[in-house]
């Protein structure tokens, strides 16, 4: 997808010093630029800076970034899922049909978090079990899960979810901290240390740089790759739960469009799309950052579509900056 | 030899016909030359799209903003066919056109400029275009009886018992066909996704076949915006919203494969037609339209599981044939 076996490679002279690397690395830029959009924002509106203002504003990229920390992995190790707005369909509908026959508030969950878990296992099963290119792969599955529900809901839709089923999207576990914005801490957390501090985490990197040298390392690609969709419908799944307990419905339109956006995210983080390179902290601020481009823009009353062309001028530029700065040094050389 | 090279888009046909058999024997008439006429001219925009598509994928590319690019210029030759009705409509079809190829220029530019991956550079122009028709238009809509009586017409009129718009998508077919087997830039596009490397060693600039491909992309796209305005006489923000994914699809279940350098003219068109039989046959043998999305998703997959087994075989043949001719 790339030109880069045309070009000659550089070598550094000279390795950056820790302190530089750290300063002018990736997510310290976005750490900036979400600096930068906090103050700008607390600025142009006299709304924006309160707590419970804040914590709304956490409920419109949190399902989202749930699933952007299981793509980052994906996509690092050189793959990518499309279907996950469309795993998000299907896992709400499986919880209304399961509604419709008396399950409970537990049983719901359950059900909702085994169809991300039953999809994801699809992919994997398709990508790694058949060795088709996964993004084919997800833009046909992309259609048949969102298909399933259509061929279910038409254009009804459930309703009459339980009151205890609202905390997972609506409740707070503490003052303005709600339950999704304290789950995606935590998953926040625990991607860190999977990406970053475990063998799993090497892995991944190592199979996105050369699946062949991976291979040959003794490392079990397909296994690997397989686990990494099985994590991406698992998140999914719980982006069902939460989005279905917030809007306590289920249309089979739900969540339509979010594929691009997660991968936005995941992308605006840092990650190459080409695999092998990117951090969970980098797709933590990018969500940060695509939550308070949103939001503030909302308090402005802009329009969404509005903000969608924001979005899309932050994804491109924030990547062809770097990129021009790098082509501009190296002319003067 | 060249018969193996034809066999997938020949079981495509046959696949075709068979649908079209099954469909007839539910609901007789269903194969009747008028019935058929309408399902390829509701396939005509996918068809025209899905070969646009086909020379990106060629390329090892993919072009996420095909439908925004669309919806965009044919936005602005309805806004322009609203404020002015006396502008001749072919001169708006090359308006819709040339914006469509500056778009798809953009993106080239980014892609070859700069060495963006296309899906990121096509993911992030899919929004921008998408969100620009609702500045450039004040988030209204162009209702119906806005448009001036021949923007209307020039996909309607018949010509020789078929409409104009079939006639456009047979144009640009047959100039397909000629462009990737008899010129040297078609050919250069299976070069570059087969091998980029040696194409750069066989003279081939890598960068700037990309960059074209998308320039044609973006062409077509753009003429499609007229075509589609003018046939669903609307035009808005939503306009085929989410259509790239069907031309990808279009293109996947036509045997043109994601990793580049393999694919035909037929197969685009036979894919594009294959999706707008199964819309036409699913409401006509009582099956709720609500089936399509998950009946054209299946198809989808199991085009890749089938293409995925001939894969490598192919490649090597599509090779054989690109030396042959040299």
């Amino acid at each position: 997808m790339s030109v880069q076996s045309t070009e000659t490679r550089r070598i550094p002279d000279r390795l950056g010093t820790p302190l530089s690397a750290a300063v002018f690395s990736w997510p310290s830029l976005l750490l900036v630029v979400g600096l930068v959009l906090f103050v700008v924002n607390s600025l142009a509106s006299p709304y924006f800076l309160s707590p419970w203002a804040l914590s709304d504003a956490t409920f419109n990229f949190t399902e989202k970034a749930l699933i952007a920390l299981a793509m980052a992995l994906l996509i690092i190790s050189g793959e990518i899922d499309l279907s996950v707005a469309s795993i998000i369909a299907l896992a709400s509908t499986m919880m209304g049909l399961a509604l419709q026959y008396g399950a409970g508030t537990s049983e719901l969950v359950l059900i909702g978090i085994m169809s991300g878990l039953v999809c994801g296992a699809f992919n994997g099963f398709l990508v790694t079990g058949l060795g088709l290119p996964s993004i084919v792969v997800t833009i046909g599955t992309m259609s048949f899960f969102r298909g399933i529900s259509y061929i279910v809901l038409g254009d009804q839709a459930f309703k009459g979810y339980p009151a205890s089923f609202a905390y997972f999207g609506q409740g707070y576990v503490f003052w303005v901290f709600s339950f999704e914005f304290t789950l995606f801490v935590l998953f926040a957390l625990l991607y860190y240390v999977l990406l970053h501090r475990t063998n799993f985490g090497r892995q991944v990197f190592a199979i996105g740089n050369n699946d062949v040298a991976a291979r040959f390392s003794g490392i079990r690609v397909e296994r690997v790759k397989f686990i990494l969709f099985l994590l991406t419908g698992l998140m999914s799944g719980i982006a069902a739960v939460l989005l279905t307990s917030r809007l306590d419905s289920t249309r089979p339109s739900i969540a339509a469009g979010w594929e691009l956006e997660a991968v936005t995210m995941v992308v605006l983080g840092g990650v190459s799309i080409l695999g092998g390179a990117g951090t969970i902290q980098g797709v933590v601020l990018a969500a940060l950052i695509m939550g308070l481009v949103t939001f503030g823009l909302g308090l402005l009353n802009v329009p969404g579509i509005v903000m969608s062309i924001f979005i899309g001028l932050l994804l491109i530029f924030v990547i062809a900056l770097p990129i021009v700065f790098r082509k501009i040094r190296n002319r003067r050389r | 030899m060249s018969a193996i090279v034809k066999m997938r888009e020949f079981w495509l046909a046959v696949l075709i016909a068979a649908l079209v058999f099954a469909a007839n024997l539910r609901a007789p008439g269903f194969a009747s030359p008028s019935r058929l006429a309408g399902i390829v001219e509701d396939s005509s925009i996918l068809m025209i799209l899905a070969l646009g598509q086909m020379v990106v994928i060629l390329t090892r590319s993919i072009d996420l903003s095909m439908a925004s690019n669309l919806a965009l210029s044919g936005m602005i030759v309805a806004l322009i066919n609203q404020a002015a009705p006396g502008i001749p409509v072919p001169m708006l079809m090359a308006v819709a056109a040339f914006s469509g190829l500056l778009l798809g220029a953009l993106n080239g530019v980014f892609i070859w400029g700069l060495g963006i991956p296309a899906i990121v550079v096509t993911l992030g122009s899919l929004t921008i275009y998408r969100g620009v028709i609702f500045l450039i238009a004040g988030g209204q809509w162009v209702n119906a009886d806005a448009f001036s009586p021949s923007f209307i017409a020039f996909t309607r009129i018949e010509v020789l018992g078929l409409p104009l718009l079939v006639w456009y998508a047979v144009v640009i077919v047959v100039a397909f066909v000629v462009l990737m087997s008899r010129t040297a830039l078609g050919r250069s596009f299976y070069a570059v996704g087969v091998n980029p490397t040696a194409a750069v060693y066989a003279g081939i600039n890598v960068g700037r076949t990309m960059f074209l491909a998308f320039c044609i992309s973006g062409l077509l796209s753009g003429f499609c915006g007229y075509l589609w305005v003018s046939r669903y006489v609307i035009g808005s923000v939503e306009v085929a919203r989410g259509y790239e994914l069907t031309v990808v699809a279009a293109c996947v279940i036509g045997g043109i494969s994601i990793s580049g350098g393999v694919g035909t003219v037929a197969g685009a068109v036979l894919g594009a037609l294959f999706l707008g039989v199964i819309n036409g046959a699913l409401p006509v043998i009582n099956i709720s339209p609500f089936w399509q999305m998950a009946i054209s998703g299946a198809a989808i997959i199991l085009a890749v599981v089938l293409n995925g087994r001939g894969a490598k075989r192919s490649q090597r043949l599509i090779l054989r044939t690109a030396e042959a001719s040299a």
